[in-house]
């Protein structure tokens, strides 16, 4: 019986082997194609470049200058997470907002991407963001349910704190291509890949003028205070402590199952006898 | 208007909706009284569209010609044979009481025991078991106490149970009844002949509800266990059956996994207790699931997370997922990250894919106990199934008697209290009940 098992292990030993090594040999042939054929619009394989992004919106409550269907000025927007230029992926951002406003449909074609208006009511807005060619020339579709009024009672509303309802999330591009990953690759709103080793970019293009990036990110934006700050270490901290505590208590059950087998056996030893 | 352009209203029929105050047009449409003006207004002055009490009859004055009094009257009670005067707040009309029996008289419900002559007794009635006396002693009590037989047998001065009571006064009425009918025709259709008191059947039925009622903890968890296992078979049949399709896609080291995780219950060698073998089928979904997502070219992080943890549930049961999430709220974990960066969410998964193993190991535990503890009785307990039998018979006697209090504990409380009551009522006449009276009585009727 172990014999048969151990050498089913053994079977399945090898299968592993030469199951990554065959893939990292065909990643290499990939590779050199790569390397040999230089035009801009390849893929590289087994890379992603994410975006971190924030979205939601922001609302003020205009109290006694509120009216029976103007009582909040409220903003949607897609930010950086850390308030970076998105202007250098996204083209343009669509915001479909309820179809009791006029023109529904608003486009924002520079950054800042974020819209602003008054209204009374809470609803779901579709983000559209559509992306430079060479990022991407599928549009993704986001939904941000608009919030207006604070989620707890007990929160009266004031015009001097807005409620803000904020997510974060990363547009993920996976295989994207070099041109891409060569416009990109020191921008800060940008995660980007390590690199496949021996890969070389060609040069960075020529970076936009300062004054324009400035004019795109969204820290001097007069609602920065508000913006919620996303740690990526807390949450990391917390999930380590779960894990481990999950680890522990795998360990503890394990040593039971052990002693109960050991039990079984001599119960059984014994019987026989 | 839109509304009542469809119900073909006429448009001036309402004055303009600006006008706040309306004069109502019609002397009957005029708000009844005893209707606010605001649920009035609801109505919006049309007919209601069902039939309502008119307002004004609830609020009705009495004919002027009633004169209503209340009095304080005496009454007599033909439910009581003392004939004791009483009095109490009548409604008198026109200087007119009420006359009639007193309205709750008719409550007073009693039982026609049957009564019979010595020299019936002599003829019908004779049982070595019973002595005349003792018949005619339970005859009494059973006319004392309506046939509540719980409190007869607590009575009852010789030591007989309540099976025996009532066997014997249904048996002596019903041979009673036959000697009294001209023919077997008259009678067979008397409830007393037609659904005979079953002695046997009642013991047993006692005796199985007893035995029920008093199952020790380790019996109980010990059907608990027969249903964890169960359940583990069945949870089993169909793991192997969703494993069968990715067994044909996936490389063939899966194959020892699947033959190993199908016949779990042979695994003899300890060592051989592998992890349980969700984590393959969720590692090989992942890669499937990252297939996916590439041709999507883009996509956000939150929704890759979200196929993720649905291609690694996907092995699982529903109830499975249910305790993976629970654990991650106990663990304080947030369902869906925060901040779902590329580390958090693999972290995420890594922390759901290690809670499922836990789970899957407890569940482990919980079968190797019970294997352990079917295997122990096995070698110690000469058949299965006598131990039960032999504590059944030691405890027949001591549990009848709570048998007997589940079985007419409506009874047993209800005929308690009303003598209760009726102690007090008669001691009243001597002096009070103290309460020292109460208490030891109904600690009686609970320890039956």
């Amino acid at each position: 019986m172990t014999n048969s098992s151990s050498s089913k292990k053994h079977g399945q030993d090898q299968s592993e082997l030469s199951g990554p090594t065959s893939k990292s040999q065909r990643t290499k042939m990939g590779k050199s194609e790569d390397n040999d054929k230089k035009n801009s619009g390849k893929k590289l394989k087994d890379v992603e470049i994410s975006v971190p992004i924030v979205y939601g919106n922001m609302a003020f409550w205009l109290g006694k200058k509120a009216s029976e269907y103007q009582s909040h000025k409220w903003t949607v927007y897609v930010r950086g997470a850390s308030n970076e230029d998105l202007g250098v992926i996204i083209k343009r951002v669509v915001f479909q907002l309820h179809s009791s406003f006029n023109n529904p449909t608003r486009v924002v074609d520079a950054p800042p991407f974020e819209l602003s208006e008054a209204g009374w009511g809470e609803f779901e807005i579709a983000i559209t963001l559509h992306f430079h060619s060479d990022v991407c020339d599928k549009p993704l579709n986001l939904y941000h349910h608009l919030k207006l009024y604070p989620e707890d009672e007990n929160s009266s509303m004031s015009t001097k704190k807005p409620v803000v309802v904020e997510f974060y999330d990363e547009v993920v591009f996976p295989d994207p291509s070099e041109a891409f990953l060569a416009r990109v690759q020191n921008h800060p709103a940008v995660n980007f890949p390590r690199l496949p080793a021996g890969h070389t970019l060609p040069p960075p293009i020529p970076v936009e003028d300062a004054n324009r990036r400035r004019k795109g990110d969204t820290k001097d934006n007069p609602l920065s205070q508000w913006f919620l700050s996303f740690s990526e270490a807390d949450e990391l901290l917390q999930l380590a402590a779960a894990r481990q505590q999950v680890q522990a208590h795998i360990a503890k059950v394990k040593r039971q199952i052990s002693l109960i087998e050991g039990q079984h056996k001599q119960l059984k030893s014994s019987s026989d006898q | 208007m839109d509304a009542k352009d469809i119900l073909g209203l006429p448009k001036n029929s309402f004055p303009s909706s600006a006008d706040k105050k309306p004069r109502p047009p019609k002397e009957s449409q005029r708000k009844p009284d005893g209707i606010s003006r605001e649920v009035y207004a609801l109505t919006g002055r049309m007919p209601p569209l069902m039939p309502s009490i008119d307002a004004s009859q609830l609020k009705k004055k009495h004919p002027p010609h009633e004169k209503i009094t209340w009095q304080w009257l005496p009454f007599t009670n033909s439910a009581r044979k003392d004939d004791l005067h009483l009095y109490h707040w009548v409604r008198v009309v026109n200087g007119v009481p009420p006359t009639g029996d007193y309205s709750f008289a008719k409550y007073n419900k009693s039982v026609d025991i049957i009564k019979y002559t010595d020299e019936e007794y002599e003829k019908h009635l004779t049982d070595p078991m019973w002595t005349k006396e003792e018949t005619n002693e339970l005859f009494d009590l059973c006319g004392r106490f309506d046939l509540r037989f719980v409190v007869i047998a607590d009575r009852f001065p010789s030591s007989r149970t309540v099976e025996e009571l009532k066997d014997r006064y249904y048996s002596v009425s019903q041979a009673i009844l036959i000697a009294r009918a001209a023919s077997s025709g008259d009678v067979a259709t008397h409830p007393l002949i037609k659904e005979p008191y079953n002695v046997s059947q009642e013991m047993e039925r006692k005796r199985a509800l007893s035995m029920v009622l008093s199952q020790t903890r380790q019996q109980e968890r010990k059907d608990e266990e027969v249903l964890v296992e169960a359940k583990r078979i069945a949870e089993l049949r169909m793991a192997s059956k969703v494993t069968e399709q990715p067994q044909l896609v996936v490389a063939s080291n899966a194959d020892a996994e699947v033959t190993e995780r199908a016949v779990p219950g042979e695994t003899i060698s300890p060592s051989n207790v592998q992890p349980p073998s969700m984590v393959v089928p969720s590692a090989t979904d992942n890669a499937s699931t990252l297939a996916s997502l590439r041709m999507l070219r883009v996509y956000l992080r939150t929704y890759a997370l979200d196929q993720m943890v649905q291609a690694s549930n996907s092995s699982a049961g529903l109830r499975t997922i249910k305790r993976v999430e629970q654990t991650l709220q106990d663990l304080g974990v947030n369902l869906k990250p925060r901040v779902p960066t590329k580390a958090v969410c693999a972290e995420h998964l890594e922390l759901r894919r290690e809670i499922l193993t836990w789970l899957n190991l407890q569940k482990q535990v919980q079968y190797k106990e019970a294997e352990g503890s079917s295997f122990r009785d096995g070698s110690y307990g000469e058949t299965p199934g006598t131990p039960k039998l032999l504590r059944g018979a030691d405890q027949d006697r001591t549990f009848i008697p709570d048998s007997m209090n589940f079985g007419d504990i409506h009874k047993t409380v209800v005929s308690s209290e009303r003598v209760g009551k009726k102690d007090q009522k008669r001691k009243a006449h001597g002096g009070p009940p103290t309460s020292a009276h109460k208490r030891p009585r109904k600690q009686k009727a609970s320890d039956l």
